[in-house]
């Protein structure tokens, strides 16, 4: 029993910043961009709130941080990060109406990059023994719980152990769910990104409503990299150590077919199936199986990308003009 | 009654370039009145209706709403002045419901409630007689339901001017007669109703009055009840154009093509072809005549094996062996394999004849790209063909080389039809091989054609201009709304009679005794 | 609007020569901005700066074969990936292709061992890999030619699987707790590409030379890369001429799977000699832009690898020297890319006055 409640939660704890980043990328898909640099945006979102964190430790001293400031530099910083990124992506794809497939894997070498240069120089100047930076300080602020969580037993671990930005997650998600199917600008964004023809004759500013999208769903996957690194890696930031999330938050796109409110439950299960190995043993299969394991995301979301697309329920299909430019053709 | 028309044009010009779409064009349409705007294909019509609904802004003239001269810049400028245009070409997003695609891209109308929009779509189409479910998806609906979302989509921002773009081009008899009486009601309800149209038929059932159009130029707006369809329809036509196209009699023609009871739905469950046969000889040029959209693409696509066929038999007669092929429902591959030298010129040509990227030598390869028994392409024959059509047709081109997108409409053209003689057919299909063209390169086309004629080949003509098809044919097949309306011989008939068979329609002859 | 609007260029075409032009243009601003921000970052001047990189990337015999050893490696995945995107086909699974055939190869150098002479054994090794890379080329195809399924989304999954199958092999056969595969065969050699000369990586070179001159031709001369082209500009008119256009979509994803395959098995047998998930290194992606930039033509594609590789080695002598990160190479590359991206437009799209603004006002 300890060990599921201890699984779940850590599922939800791996969940988080798929969440972040599938929330965004549904986001801009649904503007009909394919965004590809989203990995690298997450890294950026991540170093950037690490660069900010690190200055304010480094300025007050980590004994002095308030934790209000500790909390709020970090963020902004991150959103800062994220928000150039999603501009950058922006410009060549709505405005230069560069591919968007090259532009997004560009966009991703480039974020990696970044990230793990910053982060290889903050070590440097950190004149830490270890190939990491420690953020124990600011990591503590952002951990913060609810005082009562672990008096509620199993309900309040399961609900109300986690720190504020996973609950940032998910309502983001169901905001996000809501504007896009219960409100005008949803419905807005919607037909941009299935038919921006349309869109257009309707006197909606097509590139407007692409830019803005693109540039919130840029910021959302962002915080998703900052939630890795203050929280689940406890502040500790290593270069590399963020891996491939950024890719599973695209396939949870696939898998919730383009729901954000779908994508809360399937990035709680992919971060489950993420460390399932930890907690399965099948008899004869020794630590090997673990790899095994962490395939079975991408196998899941094949499968439904499979079946959505024999299903041929237009509901379920990717945004029509998804990975097309617009371009209004002049007479 | 001294009443002030609704909407009034002055003069309007408009230019393309070198061509003159419309010509100090002089309109007027009252409150609660249809007016009919006839024309022949591309007489003008829809450019000017473009002025009015914002897309296009004119070169002179004024035009005036209520009597009120205003600047129409936008399609948002035409809304301000309660004007709403429904194109030929839906604008609707498929995977949202009627009501998402109707309050798309409204502001500023308090919350966003999306069923008090429906019961107001709702209320709107009671009023009328419309037949609406406002939450069923666009993907479901047949095109009439999408034409009704088009038409509510602007009576609920208010339109009092509709304007109305060959709505009946793909309705059924039975939705057409639905559609008048919506009209009707909205006529009663004192709103504008302006409809861009070529079928007489229907001018004459629905209209108050009657504007027509001819070749860009206003000709005269009369009363409908005071005029018939021959009167509008030589209004439409205008006088008989002499054309200097040599015709010579066909010589020892054979059937060589036997069309059979042709069925074909389109991607909607239209019917787009009903029962067609017919007969193409060879030695003769057999020209399709009807209004745009009648089915003539679905036939030539059938024939040439694009096209799946529900029933019907096309039998090609083989003049070397003598032997009969049924092509109904073949590939393109499997018809030539069979020795049928069928060759096509499609109504697309940079879209499906031609690969706009590709320069002149690879194009010419299109067809014959699989000639020769290496694994390579043999590019020295399709180039000597190239250089021999450019300098035969006098293609204008910097190079062979040049991607043929980047050539004018003509030459584009003369480049399609040179590598499809080439070919040496039997069978040579074209359709609209004249549309965009100068004068001499449609003179060049048609003499190709006669060559082609009589060299003995049976040549198939899908043309718009009826001067043309009576002139250069020597058989004509009607067709009307998928329908053959008859086969006139080309030396024997007159516009008029060709007219008047394009559009013709069945229902109209079985439901001839109601209202 | 701001008095300005844009216009499509279709019938006035920028001559070849001046789309070069632009496209050179832009890869000088973005070496530019480059120095700007190597130069904000080390303090050093930016010649000294151009001096180190060309240092980088040829200023030793050892340096010159690690450049030619990389572009060939980059180039060879390129060739790879082309005809499918000549064909409109987004395969961004040329990675996981590539890694299972560097599998295939691996798994072959660990079981067979030196049972077999190793001319042999490195024709077995080519052969197991190309089959392993295609078969992971052609599950995208088949689906996309049966439901159309996206091959974009498709792909990319393709190569995480792959690249789990590769960690998984990795943690049955790892030597010892390294959690890594030591370099096979390291005494006898067998399965090793052998060096001619003394040079490790010639024959490597070779060969992709040799596959890019063949892709060029294939494209240009042969029957097949005709019917790709016509499929990618435009399918209604492969249909009107016969073309079976899933077949084509097939035949070409399987080619295309084929040369990742071999890729995979020159990066294991001609360089590393062991497998890991970072064999391929993200050439797979890179290979899109390389492709990409050079608009599908193999020979291009020699130049365009050839920059991307140079500026990768010289901003990593760069960052070496001046005690930065070795992701400085990532950052030079992203920033690179971003303007030869965005220089298209101006290639494609005409800037024009408002004209009719102008008049009324």
């Amino acid at each position: 029993m300890t060990m599921l409640v201890q699984f779940i939660q850590r599922a939800v704890m791996q969940g988080v910043p798929l969440l972040f980043g599938s929330t965004g990328e549904i986001l801009t898909e649904k503007s009909g961009h394919l965004n590809l640099g989203i990995p690298g945006i997450m890294y950026v979102g991540a170093i950037s709130g690490v660069i900010g964190s690190f200055f304010y430790e480094d300025k007050v001293g980590a004994a002095n941080i308030n934790p209000f400031l500790a909390v709020l530099i970090p963020i902004l910083t991150s959103i800062l990060g994220s928000l150039v990124m999603g501009l950058i992506y922006c410009f060549l794809t709505v405005t230069l109406r560069a591919n968007q497939n090259v532009t997004g894997l560009a966009l991703t070498t480039f974020g990696v990059g970044f990230g793990n240069f910053f982060g290889g120089s903050l070590i440097k100047i950190s004149g830490s023994d270890m190939p990491a930076i420690t953020l124990s300080a600011t990591s503590k602020c952002f951990k913060t719980t609810l005082p009562f969580a672990n008096s509620l037993g199993v309900v309040g671990k399961l609900l109300f152990s986690y720190s504020f930005l996973a609950y940032v997650a998910i309502i983001i998600a169901i905001i996000a769910s809501y504007v896009l199917n219960h409100t005008r600008t949803g419905l807005h964004l919607r037909a941009v990104g299935e038919n921006p023809a349309t869109a257009d004759a309707a006197g909606i500013n097509v590139n407007r409503y692409k830019y803005v999208t693109t540039i919130i769903g840029s910021i959302i996957a962002g915080l998703g990299g900052l939630y890795y690194v203050m929280d689940y890696a406890s502040g500790i930031w290593s270069n590399g150590g963020f891996g491939d999330r950024g890719w599973l938050a695209v396939a949870i796109v696939i898998f919730a077919i383009w729901r954000p409110n779908m994508a809360i439950p399937a990035s709680i299960l992919f971060g489950g199936l993420f460390i399932v190995y930890n907690y399965v043993s099948i008899p004869g299969m020794g630590i090997e199986a673990q790899e095994l394991f962490k395939m079975l995301p991408y196998i899941v979301t094949l499968v439904v990308l499979i079946i959505t697309s024999m299903r041929e329920k237009r509901e379920s299909q990717p945004p029509q003009s998804l990975g097309l430019s617009y371009f209004r053709e002049e007479r | 009654m001294a009443e002030v028309p609704a909407i009034e044009l002055k003069n309007i010009t408009k230019t393309f370039g070198p061509i003159v779409a419309n010509k100090d064009v002089c309109l007027t349409a009252n409150r609660g009145e249809i007016l009919s705007i006839l024309g022949e294909n591309g007489s003008g019509k829809t450019t000017l209706m473009n002025m009015i609904s914002g897309i296009y802004y004119p070169d002179h003239g004024q035009i005036f709403i209520d009597g009120k001269e205003v600047e129409i810049k936008s399609p948002k400028d035409a809304f301000g002045y309660k004007i709403g245009m429904i194109h030929q070409h839906f604008k609707l997003v498929d995977i949202f419901t009627a009501t998402e695609n109707i309050v798309l891209g409204l502001k500023d109308q308090g919350r966003y409630n999306l069923k008090k929009s429906a019961a107001k779509i709702k209320a709107i189409a009671d009023l009328y007689g419309f037949v609406l479910d406002p939450n069923k998806k666009i993907y479901d609906m047949s095109v009439s339901e999408k034409q009704t979302v088009e038409i509510i989509k602007v009576l609920y921002r208010g339109a009092d001017i509709l304007i109305l773009d060959e709505p009946t081009a793909v309705l059924t008899p039975q939705e057409t007669r639905r559609l008048f009486s919506v009209l009707r009601r909205m006529k009663a309800d004192g709103k504008t109703i302006i409809i861009i149209t070529h079928k007489l038929n229907e001018v004459m059932e629905i209209s108050d009055r009657v504007s027509v159009l001819r070749k860009g130029e206003y000709i005269g707006t009369v009363n409908t009840k005071e005029t018939n369809e021959s009167a509008l329809t030589e209004m439409m036509v205008g006088k008989k154009i002499e054309l200097n196209i040599e015709r010579s009699d066909p010589k020892d023609t054979e059937d060589r093509l036997i069309v059979a009871g042709l069925n074909c739905k389109n991607r909607e469950g239209v019917q787009v072809l009903d029962n067609v046969s017919f007969t193409a000889k060879s030695g003769e040029i057999l020209g399709v005549a009807g209004i745009a959209g009648s089915g003539q693409r679905e036939l030539l696509e059938a024939i040439a094996g694009l096209q799946r066929l529900e029933s019907g038999s096309i039998i090609y007669n083989n003049p070397k062996t003598k032997e009969q092929e049924n092509l109904r429902n073949k590939t393109p591959i499997q018809i030539r394999d069979l020795g049928v030298r069928l060759s096509f010129v499609p109504e697309d040509r940079l879209g499906m004849g031609l690969v706009g990227n590709m320069d002149l030598t690879d194009n010419m390869m299109l067809r014959s790209y699989k000639k020769g028994k290496t694994v390579f392409l043999e590019r020295s024959k399709p180039k000597e063909l190239a250089e021999q059509i450019v300098e035969d047709l006098e293609v204008v081109t910097p190079s062979i080389s040049t991607p043929v997108r980047r050539l004018s409409g003509g030459n584009v053209q003369k480049v399609l039809v040179g590598r499809e003689i080439a070919a040496a057919p039997t069978v040579f299909m074209a359709a609209y091989p004249v549309r965009g063209l100068d004068i001499n390169s449609s003179y060049l086309i048609y003499n190709l054609l006669n060559q082609q004629k009589e060299k003995g080949v049976s040549v198939i003509f899908v043309g718009e201009d009826l001067d043309v098809l009576i002139a250069l044919c020597d058989r004509i097949v009607v067709l009307s709304s998928g329908k053959v309306t008859g086969i006139v011989e080309a030396r024997d008939t007159t516009k008029e009679e060709v007219g008047l068979l394009m559009t013709k329609t069945f229902g109209n002859e079985e439901e001839g005794g109601e209202e | 609007m701001l008095g300005f609007h844009v216009v499509k260029r279709s019938k006035d075409a920028m001559p070849w020569w001046n789309a070069w032009l632009i496209r050179l243009g832009s890869i000088l601003i973005g070496a530019l901005v480059c120095a700007l921000v190597t130069v904000l970052l080390t303090g050093k001047d930016p010649v000294n700066v151009f001096t180190t990189m060309v240092d980088g990337a040829f200023g030793s015999e050892r340096r010159i074969w690690a450049l030619l050893q990389g572009i060939a490696m980059l180039l060879c995945v390129s060739i790879a990936v082309t005809p499918a995107f000549k064909m409109r086909f987004w395969n961004i699974g040329a990675e996981g292709q590539a890694l299972m055939g560097g599998l295939a190869s691996a798994a072959c150098m660990m079981f067979i061992g030196d049972r077999l002479p190793n001319w042999l054994m490195l024709i077995v090794m080519a052969v197991t890999s190309m089959l392993a890379g295609a078969i992971w080329g052609v599950i995208p195809a088949l689906f996309k030619a049966r439901w159309n399924t996206n091959e974009t989304l498709f792909t990319l999954m393709m190569n995480y699987i792959a690249i789990q199958i590769v960690s998984y092999f990795i943690c049955i056969y790892a030597t010892g707790g390294s959690g890594k595969i030591d370099v096979l065969n390291a005494t006898t050699h067998t399965g090793w590409m052998p060096s001619i000369g003394g040079k490790a990586y010639l024959l490597n070179v070779i060969v992709v030379l040799i596959l890019t001159v063949i892709m060029y031709v294939y494209l240009k001369y042969s029957k097949q890369g005709y019917e790709i082209a016509v499929v990618g500009e435009s399918e209604n008119t492969a249909k009107y001429i016969g073309i079976d256009v899933r077949k084509v979509i097939i035949r070409t994803m399987i080619i295309s799977g084929l040369l990742c395959g071999l890729a995979g098995f020159l990066l294991v047998s001609g360089a590393d000699h062991t497998i890991s998930r970072d064999t391929i290194a993200g050439r797979g992606f890179t290979a899109i832009m390389v492709s990409w930039l050079a608009k599908f033509n193999p020979l291009v594609m020699i130049l365009t690898s050839f920059l991307l590789v140079f500026f990768e080695k010289g901003s990593s002598q760069v960052s070496q020297l001046c005690g930065l990160n070795a992701s400085f190479s990532d950052i030079i590359t992203g920033i690179i890319i971003f303007f030869i991206i965005g220089s298209e437009f101006f290639i494609n799209f005409k800037i024009m006055k408002n004209e009719k603004e102008v008049k009324k006002s």
